[in-house]
């Protein structure tokens, strides 16, 4: 049957892929892409914990609520970031963006 | 009466004070000023050393300066302030207070019309209150502090015609010379606090008393005799005499032949206690002195200028209350402290005259002034026999005290040695006599402008201290006879003594001697420079390497020069490498390194968010594994 062990796997193999995406993509909304991959996959891990472990027990779906709540705040706010930077020099290649270096 | 000892030293500093920040415009009105706060701190002196005559308590009253309590195995810090009032302290404020007044009253005639007038008589005032601050100290801190101002003063007089180079180097001379002996004074003094736990020379008194480690001791008190060797011009810091002629005559009465180079001799007085605990260094004191005597006296027999012969004489003089202190007379010693001040201060003021008369300073182009000064050269006279040592003149009473205690006390070396020099002390001083008071002037030598046809006696101002002096240099050995003891019931060895006061007594295995020694002199320089039988110039070309040795002053300078430039500059410039490539090359080098690693570590910051996002990444992941697994070592217990 499926059980914990094949959520948790899913979860792990989905924080890779995003994790990936985050690191080694040049697009600016692909980086972003694997940032909400990663938030998913931990929401991923907590309902399963909670469904298998504790189902009477609601703490891991509330966590995920906060999870979710915070990753749309950060969305926002990320994506006015990647719009000012656009406007003002008409990239999205983030490996351009290094003034802030040695 | 310690406040009158306080306000007796405190009157010239103030007049000081109101003289450079008040009174400096009007000149007379300076003098003036010095000379008041000079005679009123004579005035105390003298009443003070009739009470002490009367009385011979001491006085002492002190209070805490600085003091820092022991703390742990640290002894802590005891500084006070005080006075002490006793025979030795008022008969040397009598003399300081009484030279100075001499001084300042004859200088209102020898500077009058030097620009620096008022500075001078500042510069007078605050000398006179560091000796008589120095005398009257109790304890070794505060006269180490007084000893140093005296030393800043000799600097500032030495050097008061600064503009010129000669009293510059000179007075530098004298101060780094005197900094080398104030170097071992500090350090003994330390030493003696840091082994006693206190500074009062009567509380040292009785500890010295009964310390036994003599090695140790024979160290403090040979670091401590440093000072006076420094301050009191003894062999080798003896340098700085001569040059100090450079300054103004009287100053060179009052600092370099009265006092100032009396604050040696002094200072072995009243720490007596210390150096007679240990009998070698004694020893090593009265050797100096004895040396130190006799190689003055030899390079005086050749000098030519006027205050020359007289530095190296008073060199010689000190010489001699050394070789006394380490005898172990303290009385013979102060004695002839006592009548040394006024017979050299006598010859100094003389010269003065002759220098201000002529603007000459060379003898050899002096001649006949006995006809011309009568009151310089008869009181010069005098001051020359007192210094020779005739019978019954103060000089005389004084040097028969010294050779009496180096003959008694088995140091017949330096009894021998003192009665040499007795001879080439009359020798020299009477051939500056006959060369410049008697014999003929010189012809047609015309010293810028001024010769001896146009020298005439100084004024009243200079003439009356050459009296004054003049009546002292005769009759102020009086004190340490036997008629005085007789008549009187007490005598200056019963005043000031160390331990045992010491009668004075005529011994004519000693009088007989140094009488004929010092007649013997006076003949032979009669011989050579007043009648001419024998050449001059034969004995020097006869013993020419003798002569141009003494004539180059045994050629100690030069030495010190080479030594100077040889091992203190070789010093200096190992030092100046070390600073350069060790010292410096190891902060600079520290500095680069430290550059150089961050120039390496700064590629880190690439810039690139991502690869900032990968590297704390790679942290949390090291750090899971850290904390959950055993792979790194697993979570610390």
């Amino acid at each position: 049957m499926i059980g914990l062990a094949h959520y948790l796997v899913l979860g792990g193999l989905l924080f890779c892929i995003g994790l990936l995406g985050a690191v080694a993509k040049r697009n600016a909304i692909a980086v972003f892409m694997g940032i909400e991959l990663m938030l998913n996959s931990v929401n991923l891990n907590l309902v399963a914990f909670n469904h298998f472990l504790h189902p009477e027990f609601l703490g891991g779906q509330a966590f995920v609520v906060f999870v979710i709540v915070v990753a749309a705040a950060e969305v926002s706010v990320g994506l006015a970031i990647i719009l000012s930077l656009y406007r003002r020099r008409a990239i999205t290649q983030l490996d351009e963006i290094d003034l802030l270096k040695w | 009466m310690s406040n009158l000892a306080i306000i007796l030293t405190v009157a010239p500093v103030a007049a000081y004070v109101v003289i450079v920040f008040l009174t400096a415009r009007w000149k007379a009105l300076s003098a003036g000023i010095a000379i008041a706060a000079t005679g009123a701190s004579l005035a105390i002196s003298i009443w003070l050393l009739w009470s002490q005559v009367m009385d011979p308590t001491p006085v002492h009253a002190s209070m805490s300066w600085l003091s820092i309590p022991s703390v742990g195995g640290w002894k802590g810090l005891e500084l006070t302030m005080g006075v002490l009032v006793d025979p030795l302290s008022a008969l040397m404020v009598t003399i300081v207070s009484l030279v100075a007044f001499l001084v300042m009253v004859y200088s209102t005639g020898y500077m009058h019309g030097d620009e620096g007038y008022s500075r001078y008589f500042a510069y007078l005032s605050l000398f006179t209150f560091s000796m008589l601050g120095l005398v009257v100290s109790d304890n070794y801190f505060q006269t180490f502090v007084f000893w140093e101002l005296v030393g800043l003063c000799s600097y500032l007089l030495i050097g008061f015609w600064r503009l010129q180079n000669a009293p510059a180097e000179a007075s530098k001379k004298a101060f780094v010379t005197n900094r080398w002996g104030d170097f071992g004074f500090l350090i003994g003094i330390l030493l003696l606090f840091s082994t006693f736990g206190t500074f009062d020379f009567g509380q040292l008194a009785t500890a010295i008393g009964g310390y036994q480690n003599l090695g140790f001791l024979g160290l403090i008190a040979v670091l401590v005799f440093t000072g006076p060797m420094g301050k009191s011009a003894q062999f080798p810091l003896h340098v700085w005499l001569p040059d100090a002629m450079e300054g103004p005559t009287p100053v060179s009465a009052l600092i370099h032949a009265a006092t100032m180079v009396a604050a040696g001799v002094f200072l072995v007085a009243r720490g007596f206690v210390l150096f007679h605990a240990v009998p070698s260094v004694m020893e090593m004191i009265a050797w100096i002195g004895g040396f130190t005597a006799i190689f003055s006296a030899l390079i005086a027999l050749t000098q030519r200028d006027i205050k020359r012969i007289l530095a190296y004489s008073t060199l010689s003089q000190l010489g001699y209350m050394f070789l006394a202190l380490g005898a172990g007379s303290m009385s013979a010693g102060m004695f002839h402290l006592t009548t040394h001040a006024f017979f050299k201060a006598l010859l100094f003021l003389g010269a003065g005259s002759v220098i201000h008369a002529l603007h000459e300073q060379d003898i050899f182009k002096m001649g006949g002034l006995a006809k011309k000064m009568p009151v310089t050269a008869w009181t010069f006279v005098v001051g020359s026999l007192s210094l020779a040592g005739l019978f019954p003149l103060a000089g005389f009473w004084s040097k028969d005290e010294i050779l009496l205690t180096a003959l008694k006390e088995g140091q017949t070396a330096l009894f021998y040695i003192g009665l040499v020099t007795a001879l080439l002390t009359a020798f020299y001083m009477f051939r500056l006599i006959f060369t410049v008071f008697f014999g003929a002037a010189p012809e047609a030598e015309k010293a810028h402008g001024h010769d001896s046809h146009e020298a005439h006696e100084s004024g009243p101002s200079m003439t009356a201290p050459l009296v004054v002096l003049a009546v002292l240099a005769v009759v102020g050995g009086l004190v340490g006879s036997p008629w005085w003891q007789t008549w009187f019931g007490g005598s200056f060895g019963s005043f000031i003594f160390f331990g045992e006061p010491e009668a004075p007594h005529i011994d004519l295995m000693v009088a007989l001697p140094a009488t004929a020694v010092a007649v013997a002199g006076i003949f032979f320089a009669w011989l050579v420079y007043g009648i001419k039988i024998i050449k001059a110039e034969w004995l020097a070309t006869t013993f020419k390497p003798l002569h141009t040795l003494l004539l180059n002053k045994f050629y100690v300078d030069e030495l010190y020069a080479w030594l100077f430039d040889k091992l203190m500059l070789l010093g200096g410039r190992i030092l100046d490498w070390i600073d350069h490539r060790v010292i410096d090359g190891t902060f600079d080098g520290l500095a680069s390194a430290t550059k150089a690693g961050g120039g390496k570590l700064r590629l880190i910051q690439s810039g690139r968010l991502q690869g900032y996002a990968l590297l704390i990444f790679g942290t949390v992941a090291l750090a899971v594994v850290l904390f959950s697994t055993n792979l790194l070592g697993g979570f610390p217990k």
